[in-house]
């Protein structure tokens, strides 16, 4: 079947099966990889997209279930010029990401945390990332850095 | 000192695309006419395979054909890449590592079939279609049981389960043994090492491609070694010589040891793609990752230390029962031995040490090196019976360790298992982790927890190990069938940026930022004009990539060198410009002078003769500015450090918070601290995860019982504390240029035993006499240690 959705603000359409997932018509039909899919039991959150506004794990809908929404992919989150956003520059200033891989879906929930809660805890930030695994960072510089993306003063820590 | 040279925490580059969605791995690579394959696993850990009949399935749509052993019969099984002598002085037991089940299943996710089709979700539904005729056979798990007399034998062409029996040093047992007779206290220990699952969060993945015009194949996979994996599977398994064969691995979602070892899967997709003349790609889903990624740790040990009468220790001896699953990955035999036994001195000056491996066979997924490799199964050993120790005698276990510790002027100091530590300073760590983590203030901490009704502990940790492995002469000695040099290829372009290209792979180290510093340094020009080539064979010198922490001390050292090379010709063409002695130029922030003179050229004007050589010594040089050097180290890198774990235990449910963790690590010179802190958090990160939440458990009858993240408890963001880290005690490495040591496995390493302590010293000041819980310390085994 024929599938349509507004991604990061376009039009994009492409074939699905019934069973096709949204991560996987993100990826296969769309050409939009930087959604990943790190698991297939809905555990690691790499595939954190928004749907209609909502933070969702794209593989826990089919794509069909997504025909007529809004998407938002990492692809749309920079600023227009082409500059990172908030989120991402925070990120990289906090050293927030290693390989890379759970890194879209971090992001995507950091968005969805700050939407919700403009000024978190550190306790909110871990208690919001429990759906995402990252394997490289300790999760240490995520928190950071989401922290700091929320305009709030980042805890020493010793060295650093 | 241009402003992200070395020692400077410069942000990293290639965040840009990993933050955009503009990652390139090797799952976002789908060429032309591409085919899909599903992999049928074995379901069962033992039995003998009849007949697998693919009829039925090969007449489904979309299918393009269906792949048994039989097609591999013309193919070598996958090679292992190093052998180990046992105490006898004979080979190990060596089985034949198949692609593809032969005649027997002998483990839960072997490969049985392997269906090509259009579209992965034919393939998968087609190899549902295929019809396996197997006898299930007795299976062995438990290594203890594998080893015991008429146990059913893994590999029926073998005398035994048992691969190898190792001693080490094993002229050294009787002298070892003497000393135990005549210790004033002997504390023994015995414990398990938990079997874990790498994980790196980018599932393996392999697309291979054929290119009929010239007979080459081309193999994108998820590597941290492409150019290991173009010899072992071109020289060993398909017969492909190097210069037809190209293995990519591009952006790699980490690795952790996993993404090392040839698989055969990598030899299938480039086999498979070959016949059918078409690209042919795998990708792991989770599932499949957990029973067919080589797992890490799985020791069960023993150990013993002897000590005088003055607390001194005078002799340490183990046994380990070391699993190696059904099959040896590619450098599995090494970790238990080369890397295991020869730290198990730590950071201590104990005279007499003894280690006994035996590696065994068994119905499980093959067991390889995982974050720390063997270091950490050492560590764990040595640094949890030292804590048993200091509660039997009732000293302080920080002053227990410092009285024993290799003092400062010992170095270089050669231990009684068969290394050199070149440098170190233990008793600057132990301070420095003392003060930061505030263990003064522990007992008021405590006292505040008690009113809460929880209990509080402290444990310390300390560990040595060897990195930036290692001098190629040396390890082939020990049984290694590789070299162990790095490469690096630099290449100056005329208007004076530079090309980097390096054997070293990154797969979340951030070598694309951190190596141009290091020339950027040297230079003394931008470091943004400086660019790294790595995980390509093409276009990069053979090299043997990143593992061991060692892509600083080898790989870099390499860059060195070449860069050396590179800087020693520009002075003579400067020379030549200025009409000065070569002897006379000094190059600083990019420009050359004539020594006492204010004569200069900069480093651009240099590149462009060198590329345009109208005013050139042609009779004496040759245009141009590359230069490649390969670097083989004088000897392994030996970082070490101390830790400090805080935790709180609910004496109700037996749950372990960790609250505080201090890492004090000497890693030698740092070109990045902000790198190289990310490092520990994640080391530290995967040592809490082996600690408290993560387990690969098999039943009885070897069937995985963790085999999804639903049942493998990875850890979360509410799991991990905040991470107090340090790096200023600096011993440089003596032996390597840039003076480094290596960080990427110290956290994974030296955190286990120390969150092990305190959860024990949390007891064991409230009351609850325990000597020893075995990992992952999960709420119901913290409760009935407590409750028995």
């Amino acid at each position: 079947m024929k599938v349509t959705m507004t991604v990061n603000g376009k039009s994009m359409s492409g074939d699905a099966e019934g069973r096709t997932l949204l991560s996987t018509f993100l990826r296969e039909e769309l050409g939009l990889t930087g959604t990943h899919i790190g698991c297939d039991t809905s555990q690691c959150g790499a595939c954190t997209v928004h749907v209609n506004g909502k933070q969702v794990k794209s593989c826990t809908m089919f794509a069909a279930e997504a025909d007529g929404a809004e998407v938002a992919t990492i692809e749309g989150q920079a600023n227009a010029d082409g500059s990172l956003n908030v989120i991402q520059q925070a990120f990289q200033d906090h050293h927030g990401l290693q390989c890379g891989f759970c890194t879209p879906g971090m992001v995507m929930a950091a968005a969805s945390l700050l939407e919700q809660n403009p000024k978190p805890t550190e306790a909110d930030i871990r208690h919001h990332l429990e759906g995402n695994i990252c394997r490289c960072t300790g999760y240490h510089n995520i928190v950071k850095a989401i922290l700091a993306a929320s305009g709030q003063e980042v805890p020493a820590v010793a060295a650093e | 000192m241009p402003k992200d040279g070395i020692g400077a925490s410069t942000k990293r580059r290639e965040d840009i695309r990993f933050l955009t969605g503009k990652g390139r791995y090797t799952d976002d690579i789908n060429l032309n006419g591409q085919l899909y394959v599903h992999f049928l696993r074995a379901d069962v850990a033992h039995a003998t395979l009849n007949a697998v009949d693919t009829a039925s399935a090969q007449d489904m749509q979309g299918v393009v054909r269906i792949f048994t052993a039989k097609d591999f019969e013309a193919v070598g099984g996958l090679p292992c890449g190093w052998q180990v002598t046992d105490k006898h002085g004979n080979p190990m037991q060596e089985p034949k590592h198949p692609i593809m089940a032969e005649g027997k299943i002998r483990h839960v996710g072997e490969i049985i079939a392997a269906v090509v089709a259009d579209s992965l979700e034919e393939a998968r539904d087609a190899a549902e279609a295929i019809v396996v005729d197997y006898d299930e056979l007795p299976a062995v798990i438990d290594m203890k049981a594998a080893c015991a007399d008429g146990a059913p034998k893994v590999h029926d062409d073998l005398t035994s389960n048992l691969c190898y029996d190792w001693g080490f040093v094993e002229e050294n047992k009787a002298a070892v043994d003497e000393a135990f007779e005549k210790a004033a206290h002997v504390t023994t220990l015995e414990l398990v090492n938990n079997r874990l699952v790498a994980n790196p969060m980018e599932p393996r993945v392999a697309v291979g491609d054929y290119a009929p015009h010239d007979d080459s194949s081309t193999l994108y996979t998820t590597s941290q070694n492409p150019h290991v994996i173009r010899l072992l599977m071109g020289a060993f398994v398909l017969g492909i010589p190097e210069h037809k064969l190209r293995v990519v691995a591009p952006d790699v979602g980490g690795g952790f040891g996993t993404k090392i070892f040839h698989y055969a899967e990598e030899a299938f997709c480039t086999f498979a793609a070959k016949q059918i003349k078409r690209p042919v790609k795998w990708t792991s889903s989770r599932s499949e990752a957990f029973m067919s990624d080589a797992h890490g740790r799985d020791h069960v040990s023993k150990i013993q230390i002897a000590l005088d009468a003055d607390n001194n220790f005078t002799a340490l001896r183990t046994d380990t029962y070391a699993n190696m699953g059904a099959y040896l990955s590619t450098f599995a035999p090494s970790v238990p031995t080369w890397l295991h036994g020869v730290l198990m001195a730590g950071n201590y000056r104990t005279p007499l040490i003894y280690v006994n491996v035996k590696a065994v066979f068994t119905n499980t997924v093959p067991v390889d090196a995982y974050r720390g490799a063997g270091r950490p199964e050492a560590t764990y050993q040595l640094e949890r019976c030292i804590d048993k120790c200091a509660r039997e005698l009732g000293v302080d276990p920080a002053e227990l360790r410092r009285q024993n510790f290799i003092t400062p002027d010992q170095f270089p100091y050669a231990t009684p298992v068969a290394v050199e530590y070149d440098t170190g300073n233990y008793h600057a760590t132990l301070d420095k982790a003392l003060e930061l983590a505030d263990v003064t203030g522990f007992d008021a901490r405590a006292a505040e927890s008690k009113k809460n009704g929880k209990l509080r502990g402290l444990g310390i940790a300390n560990y040595i190990e060897a990195c930036g492995i290692a001098p190629s002469n040396l390890v082939g000695q020990l049984g290694a069938r590789a070299g162990l040099y790095e490469s690096a290829t630099v290449r100056v372009n005329a208007t004076g940026g530079i090309v980097v290209m390096t054997g070293s792979h990154s797969h979340g180290q951030g070598h694309e930022t951190t190596f141009p510093q290091v020339i950027a340094d040297m230079i003394g020009i931008d470091a943004s004009q400086v660019e790294i080539v790595h995980g390509d064979t093409a276009n990069t010198p053979m090299g043997m990539g990143t593992y061991g922490s060692r892509s600083l001390a080898v790989g870099g050292s390499a860059m060195v060198r070449a860069a050396e090379k590179v800087i020693n010709k520009a002075k003579k063409i400067a020379a030549h410009l200025m009409e000065a002695s070569e002897g006379d130029i000094e190059l600083k922030d990019g420009q050359f002078t004539v020594s006492g003179t204010d004569k200069s050229v900069a480093w651009g004007d240099v590149t462009l003769a060198a590329y345009v050589p109208h005013n050139y010594p042609l009779d004496q040089i040759e245009p141009g500015l590359e230069e490649t050097a390969f670097y083989d180290p004088a000897n392994f890198t030996y970082p070490s450090g101390t830790y400090i774990c805080e935790v709180e235990v609910d004496e109700g449910t037996g749950k372990v918070e960790v609250l505080n963790f201090t890492a004090a690590d000497d890693f030698g010179n740092v070109v990045n601290p902000m790198i190289v802190e990310g490092q520990v958090h994640g080391g530290v990160g995967q040592g809490i995860g082996q600690a408290m939440l993560e387990n690969c458990a098999y039943d009885a009858d070897g069937q995985l019982l963790s085999a999804s993240y639903m049942d493998y408890a990875m850890p979360r963001a509410s799991d991990l504390p905040m991470i107090t880290v340090d790096h200023s005690c600096q011993t440089p490495c003596t032996h390597n240029p840039l003076g480094v040591k290596g960080c990427g496995e110290a956290g994974a390493i030296g955190s286990p035993p120390a969150l092990v302590n305190a959860v024990l010293d949390a007891l064991n000041r409230n009351g609850h006499a325990v000597d020893h819980i075995d990992m992952p310390l999960s709420p119901s085994r913290v409760w009935t240690a407590m409750n028995q």
